[in-house]
């Protein structure tokens, strides 16, 4: 389908867009039942539960749910660490749900920042990713290698005196490519991700890697090629001395001349981006 | 005594148990007061600094403690100084100044001691707000922490027991009849000034009072009344029923920060301070012990206007105990180790001050640095080797922030290439930033804090490059090896005034210095390649500068002389000491660029 895509308007983008709302009406449904004393598990297990009652049956991955010094990856070294614990969850502690579920064939792989109460000091981490959403379409439209975008998000970041949290994501990608998936009765996970994604991933990565690109956005020389065609799913996230942020939604690459068509975020309706919205309006 | 140091003070005589209290009060009487406990051997005038600056915002009532000062002495001496008896002055002296509301009591040494009494007894309920104590412990506290120590005596307990043992000696001295007395009203009376400012670095000026021999000789009964009855038997319920602000001196000969390791279970609303100084902080250290009372006080008259418990004000980052509302300036605090290290004191509750001469970046240090626990943050823009622009900033500084209390000295730029390709305009470039910058920080801001007379610390960024030569940086070692040397020699001239100076050698730490750093010799192409390799090469050690600060944080609640940080760091230090001759074989390396 990559290169079926030719703008905004493409028929196959629906199925994505509907399934990205939904991952987000699950992540706003579950942080808005948040309560102090819950737990990371809890919160897996309401994004999961909540899904499956709509119909989700498979996953990219598990829904993961990280809470207060946890959203900064503090003291991560092993993927093992990414996995929900039994952190609880206290006033004013930031939260970060992320959720990837498959519906109907297509996927959705979204982060949601929160905090359970006031924190200004979360408010204004997710006020200073909006440069990053604008930074990165803006780049990739410039077809720069995702290399340099990637080192470019990172100084943005470094300037705002924050860390690149991102790093700690397995090949330290902000990014990966999503793509439709095939419906099946039983669709296991391994490690807390979907075979069938896992599947996907991989033939791109060997098909990429004979072509020269590959399907995960990384800073190391494998990303040191421009924008490839196709679904990705951004995920700048950034670290405050133990509190962390990030959104994660896809952004469409295609291979369309026209730069406004070349490269767009699939939906603006999200949360986050709202949220911004309403902050100019009330300033 | 003249209260001629006391601007204002108004005195008045209060009559209690047969004996009158001298009482001096200070500033609007409207405002909530706060009353000073003097200890021994003092009187009152042992605060007039700190009632001067308390007197701007507070109601500030002083009086000099039974058989002290212009206080008359109970007849017969022996039983007339019971903390029983203590308790009555106080509560003579608060219903007198302020009859309708509950004082702030701050005391120090013995005056913190029969506070403590005063916290911690029934009939004083609803009659004090908080309690600020400094270096006088509850006795009936230190009676249970040495009996717990006898009944488990592990090897810990006992060396902690020998240590405030040896440190009590004088209270034991206290306890022989008459020698005291005769000491202090001979020559150890006439010499105790003189004691004071060498030993306690205490200011010379008309303290103590003449009333000094008296006051002495009559305290000696606080000992020998209280102590022995109370150590043997030690009150049980002497819970604080206020809130306690304990400040304790990391230089003080007579009391052992372990004695409170665990006050939080006498004191429940307990908030910890800790101050580089000596035993007499009221005389040595007067703005910060004034500034941390009125904010303690502030605090809880709002938590009190509110209805509620009062928040833990204390911020809860490594070592807020020691930073809490004082003033630190980071040069370089733009990006890399400054800010990081703007961010590490943010965190401990200091006030900073963020300078840099890219002033967008010091702004956003500066609002950060709110959102993490500065009390106020401000950003300033110059360059550190513009000798007249750091001449401004110091004066801006003092007038509108206050007197610097932590100096970091972090601004700095890199400078690559051989000797023979570094022209003499590079050379002058990074001498002017790294040193010079350096020179002017210690000069304007290490003057004021020398004539301010109450300590401080400054912490100058070297590298290990000070100490490890090397073919691709001939220039900025040198620059850094003048650094490091500075650093030392200050360090020996400020000791008498007790400001400390560190030199910090971090090694290769993950920064943006690589992609600005100038390699000389080469063309403007071959420049960005090498600063992207290096930057590359500093991002795979990755060794953040948040270490780093934590690094310079320790250094100074430490006072540690030279701080190499990384390993790296570290063993070239070692080898510069061992081996300088491996040093040198690595200094003809060529790096891999
Ligand atoms: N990064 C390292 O590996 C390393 C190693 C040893 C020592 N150091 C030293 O640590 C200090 C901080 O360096 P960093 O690594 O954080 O670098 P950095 O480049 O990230 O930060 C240095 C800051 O200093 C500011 N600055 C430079 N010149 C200035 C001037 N004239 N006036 C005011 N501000 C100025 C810059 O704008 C920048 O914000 C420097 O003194 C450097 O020499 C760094």
């Amino acid at each position: 389908m990559n290169s079926a895509v030719k703008d905004e308007n493409a028929p196959e983008l629906r199925g994505f867009r509907e399934v990205q709302s939904l991952a987000y009406a699950c992540a706003e449904a579950v942080a808005g039942g948040l309560k102090p004393g819950m737990t990371e598990r809890e919160a897996a297990r309401m994004q999961r539960d909540w899904l499956r009652e709509r119909g989700v049956r498979d996953w990219f991955h598990l829904p993961f749910a990280w809470f207060g010094d946890r959203t900064a990856f503090a003291g991560f070294k092993v993927p093992l660490q990414f996995f929900p614990t039994n952190r609880k969850l206290e006033p004013g502690m930031p939260f970060i749900l992320d959720l990837a579920p498959v519906y109907k064939g297509f996927t959705a792989d979204i982060g949601y920042s929160g905090c359970l109460g006031l924190n200004p000091l979360h408010d204004k981490l997710l006020a200073d990713l909006e440069a990053h959403r604008e930074l990165i379409l803006r780049e990739v439209r410039e077809r720069r290698s995702l290399r340099e975008i990637y080192e470019n998000v990172e100084r943005l970041m470094i300037k705002q005196g924050y860390a690149n949290r991102h790093r700690a994501y397995p090949f330290g990608v902000i990014a990966h490519k999503v793509d439709r998936v095939a419906e099946r009765r039983w669709s296991p996970q391994v490690f807390g991700f979907g075979t069938q994604s896992i599947k996907g991933l991989m033939s791109d990565a060997l098909h990429g890697h004979r072509d020269g690109w590959s399907p995960l956005w990384s800073p190391y020389s494998f990303s040191d090629h421009p924008p490839q065609p196709g679904l990705w799913a951004v995920e700048p996230h950034l670290g405050f001395r133990g509190t962390g942020a990030k959104f994660e939604e896809i952004l469409v690459v295609t291979d369309s001349k026209d730069p406004e068509q070349s490269a767009f975020w699939l939906d603006d309706d999200l949360p986050h981006v709202r949220r911004w919205a309403e902050e100019r309006v009330a300033a | 005594m003249s209260l001629r140091d006391l601007p204002g003070a108004r005195e008045r005589r209060v009559r209690t148990g047969g004996i009158e209290l001298c009482v001096a009060e200070l500033g609007d009487e409207e405002r909530p007061t706060v009353v000073l406990v003097h200890g021994y051997p003092d009187s009152k005038e042992v605060w007039t600094e700190v009632a001067k600056q308390l007197a701007d915002q507070w109601h500030v009532v002083l009086y000099d403690v039974r058989g002290h000062g212009r206080s008359t002495a109970p007849m017969p001496l022996r039983g007339g100084f019971t903390l029983e008896k203590l308790t009555d002055d106080f509560l003579a002296v608060a219903d007198a100044v302020s009859p309708d509301r509950p004082v702030h009591l701050v005391g120090h040494d013995w005056g913190s001691v029969q506070a403590w009494e005063f916290a911690t007894v029934k009939r004083t309920e609803g009659r004090i707000a908080s309690f600020t104590s400094m270096s006088g412990p509850s006795l009936d506290h230190f009676g249970h922490w040495i009996k717990q120590r006898m009944a488990r005596p592990t090897p810990r307990r006992v060396g902690q027991l020998l240590g405030q043992g040896a440190k009590s000696w004088y209270v034991y001295m206290l306890h022989t009849p008459v020698l005291p007395e005769l000491a202090w009203r001979g020559p150890l009376g006439k010499r105790w000034p003189r004691m004071l400012e060498r030993l306690e670095k205490v200011p010379a000026g008309d303290y103590p009072t003449s009333s000094l021999p008296d006051d002495a000789a009559h305290g000696a009964w606080l000992y020998r009344d209280n102590v022995r009855a109370r150590l043997s038997r030690p009150r049980t319920d002497a819970y604080a029923h206020v809130p306690v602000q304990l400040i304790t001196p990391t230089g003080d000969i007579f009391l052992s920060e372990k004695l409170y390791d665990q006050l939080e279970l006498w004191a429940p609303q307990l908030v910890r301070r800790t101050l580089d100084g000596k035993h007499w902080v009221p005389r040595t250290r007067p703005d910060q012990l004034a500034s941390w009372i009125s904010e303690f006080v502030a605090a809880n008259e709002a938590a009190e206007e509110d209805g509620r418990p009062m928040q833990d004000t204390a911020p809860t980052g490594a070592y807020a105990d020691r930073f809490g509302g004082r003033l630190v300036l980071v040069t370089g605090a733009a990006g890399g180790i400054g800010r990081a290290t703007a961010f590490a004191f943010a965190e401990a509750g200091a006030r900073v001050v963020a300078v840099d001469r890219d002033a967008e970046g010091a702004a956003r240090t500066a609002e950060m640095a709110r959102l993490i626990g500065a009390p106020a943050a401000w950003g300033e823009e110059v360059d550190v080797s513009d000798e007249q622009a750091m001449e401004k900033l110091a004066e801006k500084v003092a007038a509108e922030y206050g007197i610097v209390d932590v100096l970091v000295n972090n601004a700095g730029i890199g400078l690559s290439g051989s000797f023979l390709d570094t022209t003499s305009e590079d050379w002058k470039n990074v001498l002017d930033v790294n040193l010079w910058g350096v020179i002017h920080g210690c000069r304007f801001f290490g003057r004021q804090m020398a004539e301010r007379g109450q300590g401080g610390h400054i912490v100058n960024t070297a590298s290990a490059a000070a100490y490890q030569p090397s073919r691709a940086l001939p220039a900025y070692s040198t620059s850094k090896a003048a650094v490091l040397m500075l650093s030392e020699c200050l360090r020996a001239e400020l000791a008498d005034r007790s400001i400390g100076v560190s030199a910090i050698c971090p090694g290769i730490v993950n920064t943006n210095i690589t992609a600005t750093t100038h390699f000389a010799g080469a063309d403007a192409a071959e420049e960005k390649r090498l600063r992207k390799r290096t930057s590359r090469l500093y991002g795979l050690r990755n060794y953040p500068p948040e270490r780093v600060a934590d690094a310079i944080l320790k250094a100074v609640v430490r006072n540690q002389a030279v701080v190499p940080v990384t390993p790296e760091a570290r063993g070239a230090r070692f080898l510069s000491r061992f081996s300088p001759g491996a040093l040198r074989g690595i200094a003809r390396l060529k790096p891999p660029l």
